[in-house]
């Protein structure tokens, strides 16, 4: 039911006047909307500190030996960028950009269940980053561990380890109260007459995130202090000569980053979920499936950590286990997958920009998953553990899963956000750069991993040469193309055409107020439809 | 819920509750004091077990809470126990 | 699930509030978890030195601290039982009775670490790099597990003035209790706990 006849005025979000004036309108705000677009600017900005770092090591690697910079910076290169992307970009991205945007919109809700909360998230969010950010500046010198910050190196050496750490903890901090936060909000707040079947997908999978964020967080957070008193204390959990063990702490590490991976790819593949039905104008196929296997992705991704360790001295029956057990989380993604493609069977397809970046999600996602199951089965990671291929395959699954669903997000909402739109034309010529040189830049990295490329070394064989270079060149490919995507966007959320309340006829309850929304999105309770995709009515 | 009047956990339960977790306390010192081997640690957690179920269901409120509630509790301990469960998968085969 | 949602206009949300706090502590029982897990790697590694270890550690504080915390527990309970009839007065005194009791713990604390540092036990100490390595660990889990009790004792005791507070106000009434309600929650964490921190450390020899 679309407000056209207003007798209440419709002032936008961006436009409200609160008691704060200022830049403090929006840092003390607690308006899910803008605390969604303060995460936003926030990430995008970590995203190209992250980006130009990764585009420094790939310089690096363009030569074999010493190309721009000493081996010891280089450690810290590939630190920092891991530390960056994975606590500061792809962790928080989705949850808590879009999550905090959509999330209340797809439930008929005004707000999340704790607005001041939410923006505690955020503020904390932005502490820890100005934490990680200064481990680059102090006396020690960057940490220079790996963002896995295996022990023994990271309980002995002389960097900034513990601000790494600390950072990293208040980064966790926040990213639990947001999970928290979601998780009270799709129990409580949902319209009168939504019930959990009848929610569109995309809260579903921000549902399993979340429960991922509150449960599994506080584990790498506690061992985060392990690792800060090791090394002030000496307590030894993971010192063998005080009786102590390094696997120990890999365990507890992966007990969270594993399970980690999933916050990243639930809600990408919820965004996905939304775009497809929309842009083939026909309902998804399978909801129930999808909405089960998002829950089942979540459940069975906390059992299956012990992949990342097949190599480092666990018992055989363990490796056993996880690999069958990492087996068996594949089953619900490629669930996923065919419930995707069997939504655009016959359907009315519409190639606009987000399902562009959805249909190369799709292509990405599936390089990067089965490229996973050979690492997830013990014989063959034998081979290709620490590897380049290990290096492809992450990338592949995270940037070209979470991160492309991020750009195909941001081009569907954005109508919504800003009201306005971007050039259509640009932002599909954007996205096909993109996806040129994000496998120009990859996928060579999988080929000379499997021939013997180390992960995290500077330098390597000459035989490797060929494709390391591909791969610069891919980078820098891929850089221009986020610089025109970003562009594009800029300019539409600052010039734009005006943008109507649904652009895309999609039926999920954004799409039924004006673009961008008032404070309280809904001037009065939505009218729930049994079936969230039905685009008839 | 907002329309049902709260359930109001009685002085003398929430006493009593006490009284059997007191108890049970002195049963775990006497207990432990006589040398079961590993049976030791087993009879110790069995007896924390019983005592923190006390807590949840009485002190805490989870006997008069919704299903939903008592089934997450129940999912976060099954959590718990699977992680160290699998853990061991490691350690005891190494 | 079909409960009854909150309209847009009611801004109060009791269960909203009791289920978020419910969820906080399924984050601290993962925390502890960690802990936990670490302890029991090591217990099965070391079973003999941590049987001697936990000689060390004073069975009688060890009792003591646990009755006075299961104690605690009930007053707040009590104090929760007494706003919701509307017994203010009571309340506010099993409160503080509560937070006696927290304190009790803490000087009983005091006193247990204040014996290990007077005999040169403590985290990175001279005495601990001498120790072998099962009892290096226990002594570490020791003060590291009591230590993180003891700051959780501290917030839970902040949290339950500030209820103390708040009843004195009158912002706490007999259908305006929420406040309450998780702060004694959060205390039964705290004692929870406890109970499992107690046998595992005390009463392993």
């Amino acid at each position: 039911m679309i407000n056209e006849k207003e007798e209440v005025k419709h002032v936008s979000y961006l436009d409200h006047q609160g008691e704060y004036k200022g830049i403090f309108a929006w840092i003390f705000s607690t308006d899910h909307k803008r605390i969604a677009l303060l995460y936003l600017y926030a990430i995008v900005t970590f995203f190209f500190v992250g980006a130009i770092l990764g585009l420094m090591m790939r310089f690096e690697l363009a030569a074999p030996g010493e190309t721009i910079v000493k081996p010891q910076t280089y450690n810290g290169l590939f630190t920092v960028h891991g530390v960056i992307m994975i606590f500061m970009v792809v962790i928080p991205g989705l949850s808590a950009v879009f999550g905090n945007f959509l999330l209340p919109l797809h439930i008929g809700a005004k707000d999340v269940a704790f607005p001041k909360l939410n923006r505690f998230s955020w503020w904390i969010f932005i502490v820890g980053s100005i934490m990680a950010i200064l481990t680059q500046f102090l006396r020690h010198g960057p940490p220079d561990t790996g963002w896995t910050f295996y022990a023994p190196y990271s309980t002995t050496t002389g960097t900034s380890v513990i601000l790494a750490t600390s950072a990293a903890f208040v980064l966790g901090f926040s990213s639990i109260l947001t999970g928290l936060n979601f998780i009270v909000t799709i129990h409580r707040m949902r319209a009168p007459g939504m019930k959990f079947f009848n929610m569109p997908l995309f809260p579903w999978s921000i549902y399993a995130a979340s429960w991922i964020q509150l449960l599994a967080t506080p584990v790498v957070g506690i061992t985060l202090i392990m690792l800060i008193f090791e090394r002030v204390f000496g307590i030894g959990f993971f010192d063998p000569q005080l009786g102590g063990d390094p696997l120990l702490f890999q365990h507890l590490f992966w007990i969270y980053s594993h399970p980690a991976v999933y916050i990243m790819i639930l809600p990408a593949m919820g965004v996905i979920t939304e775009i497809i039905p929309t842009f083939c104008q026909q309902k998804v196929y399978g909801y129930k499936a999808i909405a089960i296997s998002s829950l089942a992705i979540a459940g069975v991704g906390f059992l299956v950590w012990g992949h990342h360790m097949y190599t480092s001295g666990m018992s055989e029956q363990a490796r056993w286990f996880f690999s069958f057990l990492t087996f068996v989380v594949a089953v619900p993604s490629a669930i996923k997958v065919f419930n995707w493609i069997f939504t655009m069977y016959k359907g009315s397809i519409d190639l606009k920009p987000p399902f562009l970046y959805a249909l190369f999600f799709i292509f990405l996602f599936i390089i990067g998953g089965t490229t996973g199951l050979i690492l997830g089965s013990v014989a063959t990671n034998i081979q290709v553990h620490d590897t380049a291929f290990v290096v492809a395959h992450f990338h592949y699954i995270i940037f070209g899963g979470m991160g492309f669903a991020f750009f195909a997000a941001i081009h569907f909402w954005f109508p919504k956000i800003y009201g306005t739109m971007y050039n259509i034309k640009m932002a599909n010529i954007a996205s096909i750069a993109l996806f040129v040189g994000f496998n120009l830049l990859y996928f060579p990295q999988f080929i000379i991993g499997y021939q013997g490329m180390p992960r995290r070394y500077y330098d390597y064989l000459p035989q490797f040469q060929w494709a390391q270079v591909i791969s610069t060149v891919g980078g820098v490919v891929l850089f221009i193309a986020l610089v025109m995507m970003v562009t594009n966007l800029v300019r539409g959320a600052k010039k734009g055409q005006p943008a109507p309340a649904n652009p895309w006829k999609g039926s999920t309850l954004e799409w039924t107020i004006p673009s961008p929304p008032s404070l309280e999105n809904f001037d009065e309770d939505p009218v729930v439809k049994k079936n969230p995709y039905d685009y008839n009515s | 819920m907002s329309g049902t009047t709260p359930h109001i956990t009685p002085y003398k339960t929430l006493g009593i509750i006490l009284l059997i977790l007191l108890v049970f306390t002195f049963i775990t010192v006497e207990i432990t004091s006589i040398h079961l081997g590993a049976l030791t640690v087993t009879v110790a957690l069995l007896i924390a077990g019983f005592k923190g179920y006390l807590v949840l269901t009485y002190f805490m409120h989870l006997k008069h809470e919704s299903t939903l509630l008592k089934i997450l509790v129940a999912m976060v301990f099954v959590l718990f126990a699977l992680i160290v469960v699998i853990t061991f998968i490691d350690y005891a085969f190494r | 699930m079909s409960n009854q949602v909150n309209h847009a206009h009611v801004h109060r949300d009791d269960e909203a509030q009791k289920l978020g706090m419910w969820l906080f502590i399924f984050t601290e029982l993962l925390l502890f978890g960690g802990l936990f897990l670490v302890y029991s790697i090591f217990r099965v590694q070391y079973s003999a030195n941590f049987h001697e270890s936990s000689l060390e550690l004073s069975v009688t504080f060890g009792v003591i601290n646990t009755v006075v915390l299961l104690i605690s527990s009930m007053s707040v309970a009590f104090a929760l039982t007494a706003v919701q009839k509307g017994n203010y007065k009571f309340a506010m005194q099993m409160i503080l009775l509560t937070v006696i009791l927290a304190g009790v713990f803490m000087v009983n604390k005091y006193f247990e670490w204040g014996g290990k540092f007077h005999h040169g036990l403590y985290p990175g100490s001279d005495l601990m790099e001498f120790l072998d390595n099962g009892h290096h660990l226990f002594f570490g889990l020791y003060f590291f597990m009591t230590g993180l009790h003891g700051l959780h004792i501290i917030i839970g005791v902040i949290l339950l003035l500030i209820s103390y507070v708040k009843i004195k106000r009158g912002k706490i009434q007999s259908d305006n209790f929420m406040h309450l309600e998780n702060a004694a929650l959060y205390w039964h964490l705290v004692d929870l706990i406890w109970i499992f921190l107690f046998p595992l450390l005390y009463l392993i020899s």
